[in-house]
């Protein structure tokens, strides 16, 4: 574990963290948009350049960007005057420990099955392409079914709000 | 004496380096590269500046600056010495933290997107095998910065035009995307550097660059339009339109703070036309076969400063949009559009070489422009204009 692992885990964490304590609902918008540029730096110094320009292109140009027009158009900005705890946290955080769980047992169990590689795989964008378009060409067309099912869904919401308003 | 001319730069850099330690070289040779970048794009900043506000003038029949220096020349660092010395105004009730970074993170992303233009024959900071999408997602950074900026400022002009950019930043961002995802198609490669190899041959003396096919000019019109609109310039510049918002999202910032976010505007608007270069025009290559003499560099920044005239030649000429003008045009005509050419792109890829595919492309092309227009003036239905308070 290098000194920059270290570096970006804080960053990662320390914007997770933020984004859940915070007060203001647009801070807490940015500070998990830091967490997000923690984890696309994360993938860049696993060598993972498409991953990490992909989750940087995705996550902080558009979820991010989604998440602060949401919240702008929604309920406002206002700063909250009650605790930042819900009353439910204590079954949230139970909830949350229980997928960490059962992510690391995964992480943890597979690590034996794979190949031990001493070297860092080469993968070059042009492999992805491959990858994508030959072995998993289902699941992308299946994704792709579901992201146009769902720009028509919420065409028809708005043209629905339109007719209404009339 | 003509490769010495072309790799000038280059050849410098690994004199300069080889004074130093072996262990040294890879990392001062980096560092000197990276303020190369930082010195030589704000230079061409304030040049750019001298040049718009010139132009301008003259395009509106005035003269433009004229009394600093010879034909107003240092007008640009009179400006830098005014804008260090002015009061920084932070409003009180801003968000103090939120409203300093916010430049910041415009100008850092801004500067980042340059790592990976090829400004040369092996002039590159970062050769990426993603470079494309490297700066692309630069690109999208400075979304959070704009926000960043329009909401911290606590102002309802501020609000405004962070949401106005917003909204266009992102409605356009997919047709730069899908506009260059066809330049990757035919060349086969995210990395810049080998888009321009692919692009750097002749046949009779006429280079293969990607705009002189169908698909090609069509992009590159999109391309061009969306680049417009992402840097916020004239006819898309709604999200600072001071006839109703004061300057938009940046109506707070006073001082230094103000002059980073026109340096960042001015820098995304190099780089941008830079990306442009790269992708349709050439990147450094020669327009013609008997000027390869001429240093790739020149090339590069030649066309480049065409860029950034037509682009003020478009800000003294065109009217400004209204907002569901920008919006219709981008999902109504420009996203359809480019969606197409994303299939007459497949189609001259495995159409094989021959006049055949330049016929059938084109057709398809002009034929879908033609109808698409057709239709979407119909639906606008033009006619006089009266207006109810004015007769």
């Amino acid at each position: 574990m290098s000194p920059v692992f270290y570096l970006i885990a804080v960053i990662t964490v320390g914007g997770a963290l933020a984004a859940v304590l915070l007060k203001s609902v647009v801070h807490s918008a940015l500070a998990v948009t830091g967490a997000f540029a923690g984890l696309a730096l994360m993938f860049l110094s696993l060598d993972a350049q498409f991953a990490g320009f992909a989750q940087i292109l995705i996550y902080i140009g558009a979820v991010a960007i989604l998440v602060v027009f949401a919240i702008l158009l929604t309920q406002g900005s206002e700063i909250l005057t009650d605790a930042v705890f819900s009353r439910t946290w204590l079954a949230g955080f139970v909830i949350a420990a229980a997928v960490f769980a059962a992510l690391g047992w995964a992480v943890l169990q597979s690590a034996p099955v794979l190949p031990n590689v001493s070297a860092v795989p080469a993968v070059t964008v042009h492999d992805i392409g491959v990858a994508l378009v030959g072995r998993y060409v289902l699941p992308l067309e299946i994704i792709a079914l579901l992201l146009t099912a769902a720009t028509i869904g919420a065409v028809i919401v708005a043209m629905h709000e339109k007719e209404a308003a009339k | 004496m003509i490769e010495k001319m072309d790799q000038i730069f280059v050849l410098l850099l690994h004199w300069l380096v080889s004074y130093l330690p072996a262990s040294l070289q890879a990392a001062a040779s980096t560092l000197l590269s990276v303020v190369v970048i930082v010195c030589l794009f704000p230079a061409l900043f304030a040049f750019a500046v001298w040049m718009e506000r010139k132009g301008l003038g003259r395009i509106q029949n005035r003269l433009g600056p004229n009394r600093v220096g010879p034909f107003g020349l240092f007008q640009p660092i009179a400006d830098g010495i005014k804008s260090l010395t002015k009061e920084d105004v932070v409003p009180l009730i801003a968000d103090a933290p939120i409203h300093f970074l916010a430049p910041v993170v415009l100008v850092v992303a801004v500067f980042m997107g340059f790592a990976v233009l090829p400004m040369g024959r092996n002039m590159v900071l970062v050769d990426m095998d993603a470079g494309l999408l490297f700066y692309f997602a630069m690109g999208a950074t400075t979304e959070v910065s704009v926000f960043m900026a329009g909401w911290s400022s606590r102002n309802k002009y501020s609000l405004l035009g962070g949401m106005r950019a917003i909204a266009q930043m992102i409605s356009y961002e997919v047709v730069l995307l899908l506009s260059s995802v066809s330049v990757v198609m035919i060349a086969g490669t995210l990395s810049l550097p080998k888009i321009v190899e692919a692009q750097n041959h002749y046949t009779w003396g006429l280079p293969h660059w990607y705009i002189f096919t169908p698909w090609g000019l069509a992009g590159f019109v999109m391309f061009a339009i969306a680049a417009t609109a992402e840097t916020n310039r004239s006819p898309f510049d709604l999200p600072e339109g001071e006839s109703e918002l004061v300057a938009g999202y940046f109506t707070e910032y006073s001082g230094f703070k103000f002059a980073l976010f026109f340096l960042g505007e001015y820098l995304a608007m190099f780089s941008i036309s830079g990306i442009a270069t790269t992708l349709f025009l050439g990147g450094w290559s020669a327009p013609f076969s008997f000027l390869t003499w001429i240093p790739s560099w020149i090339w590069f920044f030649a066309k480049l400063e065409m860029f950034i005239i037509v682009f003020i030649w478009m800000r003294g000429t065109l009217p400004r949009l209204r907002q569901d003008q920008l919006m219709n045009f981008a999902w109504k005509f420009v996203l359809p559009f480019t969606l197409l050419n994303l299939f007459v792109t497949a189609l001259w890829r495995f159409m094989g070489e021959g006049w055949e595919r330049w016929v059938f492309c084109s057709a398809i092309l002009l034929a879908a422009y033609v109808v698409m227009g057709r239709v979407g003036m119909n639906r606008e239905n033009f006619r006089p204009r009266s207006y109810r308070y004015a007769e």
